[in-house]
């Protein structure tokens, strides 16, 4: 994070110096200060709502419902899991407030299933196959409605903020498809290079 | 596509309202529990603000001093054969490593190219679709103490490439260029 910042700080200001523009630095500077806090203040609108909705969501039991659902598909990821143990539960959870899109929600419960599947992994300090397909859909993050998205492109006068909800659940699903086969392959390669190592 | 379109139109009002139902059915107090969360969307956005304006200050730089557009001229030849728009290559490049640094750098190109161009559309898909693969799993990772990751740095960061041109192939189809 400090490189990138480090980074295009300073190739900015290189070139603005060797092209002898060096006034646009300055203000390079002052708008992005000031875009910074016009969208936050901005994003503040959707957010709020969205989390509002949210909230009801989640005193409704929504996750609890989707989780009903998703237990036949949790099986099939998490085989590794045995189904009664409560970091099935946790999976699950998270599972569904990712596609809820409760990302607030999403992380401590993941965090949880976490240590969860570290119990059973014997604490130790490599990671186990679960763990693995857990953070393979959690990097990939399943997302129904992209609310920041939304108010960013509200905020830009988007004639339709919203269009952008179809190709972003066409490009999630293949996203997160490719996760698990991905999670798979390498798995898969993995052990096939452990077996050789060990008979060779 | 015209069904995609749909899902479009249709996704929020059909979440909302779900949520609402479920939520008067099962007696939830739907005014208290609505402004509850509000409070937190209050907070999370202030929150953004220090980390949104240092990631605009440094896109700003880099864009306004010319750096961008020499790098992507730099890299347009090469993307060229693959057709791939070479002003999305620094959003696909820090959309893993950065939450706060990709939304910068879509607000950036909404700034200039607009959100209803096509560029604004995979960029709105590209940042939307995915999570910041380097944060989640050093905070996952970091929380339980496990050091060795395996593979999941290599499936992380190959979704997340997959994830660009999904977005990228979605956005034509829907959109078209």
């Amino acid at each position: 994070m400090n490189y990138i910042w480090f980074g295009l700080f300073m190739s900015g200001m290189l070139v603005a110096a060797l092209t002898g523009r060096i006034h646009t630095v300055t203000e390079g500077v002052l708008t992005g200060a000031k875009d910074g806090v016009l969208i936050s203040f901005g994003l503040i609108s959707i957010i709020a709502f969205w989390l509002g909705i949210m909230k009801i969501a989640e005193e409704a039991g929504v996750v609890q419902l989707l989780a009903k659902w998703l237990r036949p598909l949790a099986k099939w990821l998490y085989p590794s899991v045995p189904s009664d143990h409560p970091a099935m539960g946790s999976l699950i959870a998270n599972m569904s407030a990712n596609i809820l899109g409760l990302g607030n929600a999403a992380t401590p419960l993941g965090l949880k299933a976490m240590q969860e599947l570290q119990s059973l992994n014997g604490d130790s300090t490599a990671a186990s196959d679960a763990m693995c397909t857990l953070l393979a859909m959690n990097t990939a993050s399943l997302t129904l409605i992209p609310a920041t998205m939304i108010g960013l492109r509200m905020e830009f006068h988007s004639k339709a903020p919203g269009d952008i909800i179809g190709s972003t659940i066409l490009a999630t699903f293949i996203a997160t498809g490719a996760a698990i086969i991905l999670d798979r392959f390498y798995r898969h390669t993995e052990k096939i290079r452990c077996r050789r190592r060990k008979r060779g | 596509m015209s069904m995609i379109t749909d899902v479009s139109a249709f996704a929020l009002p059909a979440t909302i309202a779900a949520i609402l139902i479920v939520g008067i059915l099962r007696k939830v107090s739907l005014y208290d529990a609505f402004t509850e969360g509000a409070k937190e969307g209050f907070t999370t956005s202030v929150n953004l603000i220090p980390h949104l304006v240092a990631m605009m200050v440094a896109v700003s730089v880099f864009r306004s001093s010319g750096a961008l557009q020499l790098f992507i001229h730099a890299i347009a030849p090469l993307l060229h054969f693959i057709h791939f728009p070479a002003e999305l290559v620094p959003l696909a490049l820090l959309r893993p490593i950065s939450g706060s640094g990709s939304l910068a750098l879509v607000t950036d190109l909404f700034k200039h190219v607009g959100p209803d161009s096509f560029l604004g559309r995979v960029a709105s898909t590209m940042q939307g679709s995915t999570d910041t693969t380097l944060y989640v799993l050093t905070v996952y990772y970091g929380s339980v103490g496990i050091r060795n990751p395996r593979y999941s740095v290599k499936v992380g960061l190959l979704s997340d490439l997959v994830s660009v041109f999904a977005s990228l192939w979605a956005a034509s189809m829907m959109f078209g260029k």
